[in-house]
């Protein structure tokens, strides 16, 4: 029998926390491959789940089509200003309904085990971060291109220059993705995380919002004073900002 | 042979855990050599999963040295994993896909081309094309089997194993267990059960290695410990 009187004297130690993976003993080829494989399984695997729970997704459509409804409720019946104010409705209800899809992205894997189970496959943290911000950037861009007739036909406005805006929602949902899964990850195993995760996000994204909503006001007006690129510039910088910081961090956030 | 072939597959040497204020695992040694069967009992919250979490590079320890096969987690986390298959109270297997569909895209994950019928027809689940959300605890236990038959890991962490099954499933999950290959650690409540597949055993009480035999005596050893009461040593009494 091995008895032991207690725990160790130097209770105050630091912990021995695991440093991040250096992979300096891969080649950069085999580790982009390797980066590369579990980046594209993700993504597969997250569009299968949704796809496989679809009535989720349709749930998330009718929201933010009900959410286009309500906007249009509460300013009444005046076109002009619902026309004018198309672009934030629209980002308003994306933003909202990404809340949602955020959430139950991370959820799915927390719940089950399952992110565990990518971690010890073993799947890199990034290429994790990557293929579930991927995914959601897809599905936001599904559900903006339900939206986005929606809301031209409640607020009446019309699209001048159809390319433009569809940039700025690619962009745009990019920008809402990234943080979002994210915040997602780091919110997934507290409680109250429904609310923690759009109090957190929120402030976050609000210039990667304006930027999206400045870009599809524009392209629906035709951008009259050339403005267009320069906000869908502002809106790729934003981009790559969120995108680089958080893949950088994800790795710390789920291997904690 | 390299040195690390001969390692050990599991050697731990003063392994500690606190969470916040409590010692849930405190100065651990073990030694499992490569291709042991290791039954873990020991009450609920006597660091059992601690340990196999630990084990499994999820949590980090407190303190104290992890060799997994001679590699140190620490320096070759990616590696270690590779060799590491658990089964965990969380079945880490998507509720809204198919079995199908789950061993798919674990084999794609390992990187292996894997037969995913004969890997069904296996666990006895390759009638079954509804989400895994209909499953029965035992079927998703067969699949989690299935799962880490597939990666082949050279270590094999089972976290109760025989929890929510009725005895025909036990039995079931004790005869997939027997023929996985390598190290195979298995944490269990249901000691008579477990024992009969294991070579040997160690108990955990409050954080603390209390024993460590042949898994033969387990129930013997975990009837003695319990019966000393409240008067054996814990990590957690001394912290307080």
């Amino acid at each position: 029998m091995s008895v032991h009187p207690g725990p160790p004297a130097d209770a105050s130690a630091p912990p021995a926390m695991l440093p991040l993976v250096r992979p300096a003993d891969q080649g950069l080829g085999e580790l982009l491959r390797e980066l590369g494989t579990g980046l594209a399984t993700v993504v597969q695997k997250d569009l299968l789940v949704e796809w496989r729970a679809r009535a989720q997704l349709v749930a998330l459509l009718g929201f933010s089509v009900v959410v286009l409804l309500l906007f249009s409720f509460a300013v009444g019946p005046d076109s002009n200003v619902l026309a004018r104010h198309a672009g934030g409705y629209l980002w308003l209800a994306l933003l909202l309904a990404s809340t949602l899809l955020l959430a139950r992205s991370l959820q799915v894997e927390v719940e089950s085990g399952a992110l565990e189970s990518l971690l010890l496959a073993p799947v890199r943290a990034p290429a994790i971060f990557y293929g579930k911000a991927m995914a959601n950037t897809v599905l936001l861009v599904i559900v903006a291109a339900v939206a986005l007739p929606v809301d031209l036909a409640l607020t009446g406005a019309q699209i001048q220059q159809l390319p433009p805006v569809l940039l700025a929602i690619v962009l745009g949902a990019a920008g809402i993705a990234a943080p979002g899964t994210f915040y997602a990850a780091l919110t997934a195993r507290v409680a109250g995380r429904q609310l923690l995760l759009p109090l957190l996000l929120f402030p976050l994204i609000v210039p990667a919002l304006l930027a999206s909503v400045k870009a599809t006001s524009l392209s629906m007006a035709g951008d009259p004073m050339g403005q267009l690129p320069s906000w869908l510039a502002l809106l790729a910088c934003f981009d790559v900002i969120y995108w680089s910081l958080c893949g950088l961090l994800f790795e710390k956030v789920v291997e904690t | 042979m390299s040195p690390l072939a001969s390692a050990p597959a599991v050697s731990v040497r003063d392994l500690c855990r606190r969470f916040g204020r409590r010692w849930a695992l405190a100065r651990v040694d073990l030694d499992v050599a490569q291709g042991e069967r290791l039954l873990i009992v020991g009450a609920n919250g006597s660091g059992k999963s601690t340990m196999l979490s630990i084990l499994a590079t999820l949590l980090p320890p407190t303190r104290g040295t992890l060799r997994l096969f001679g590699m140190d987690p620490l320096q070759d986390r990616l590696a270690v994993r590779r060799r590491i298959g658990i089964v965990r109270h969380a079945h880490g297997l998507y509720e809204d896909l198919s079995a199908a569909d789950n061993l798919r895209i674990r084999a794609r994950l390992v990187g292996r081309s894997v037969d995913v019928p004969a890997a069904l027809r296996g666990v006895g689940l390759d009638d079954r094309t509804e989400p895994i959300r209909t499953f029965s605890a035992g079927m998703r236990k067969r699949l989690q089997l299935a799962a880490l038959e597939l990666e082949s890991p050279d270590l094999v962490l089972l976290d109760e194993p025989f929890s929510a099954l009725d005895p025909a499933g036990c039995a079931d999950v004790a005869a997939l267990v027997r023929n996985l290959p390598g190290t195979v650690l298995m944490a269990s409540h249901q000691v008579e059960r477990a024992s009969a597949i294991c070579d040997r055993a160690i108990l955990l009480d409050q954080g603390l290695l209390r024993w460590a035999g042949p898994a033969s005596q387990a129930a013997q050893a975990w009837k003695a410990v319990q019966l000393e009461g409240s008067a054996r040593p814990s990590a957690a009494a001394v912290t307080a």
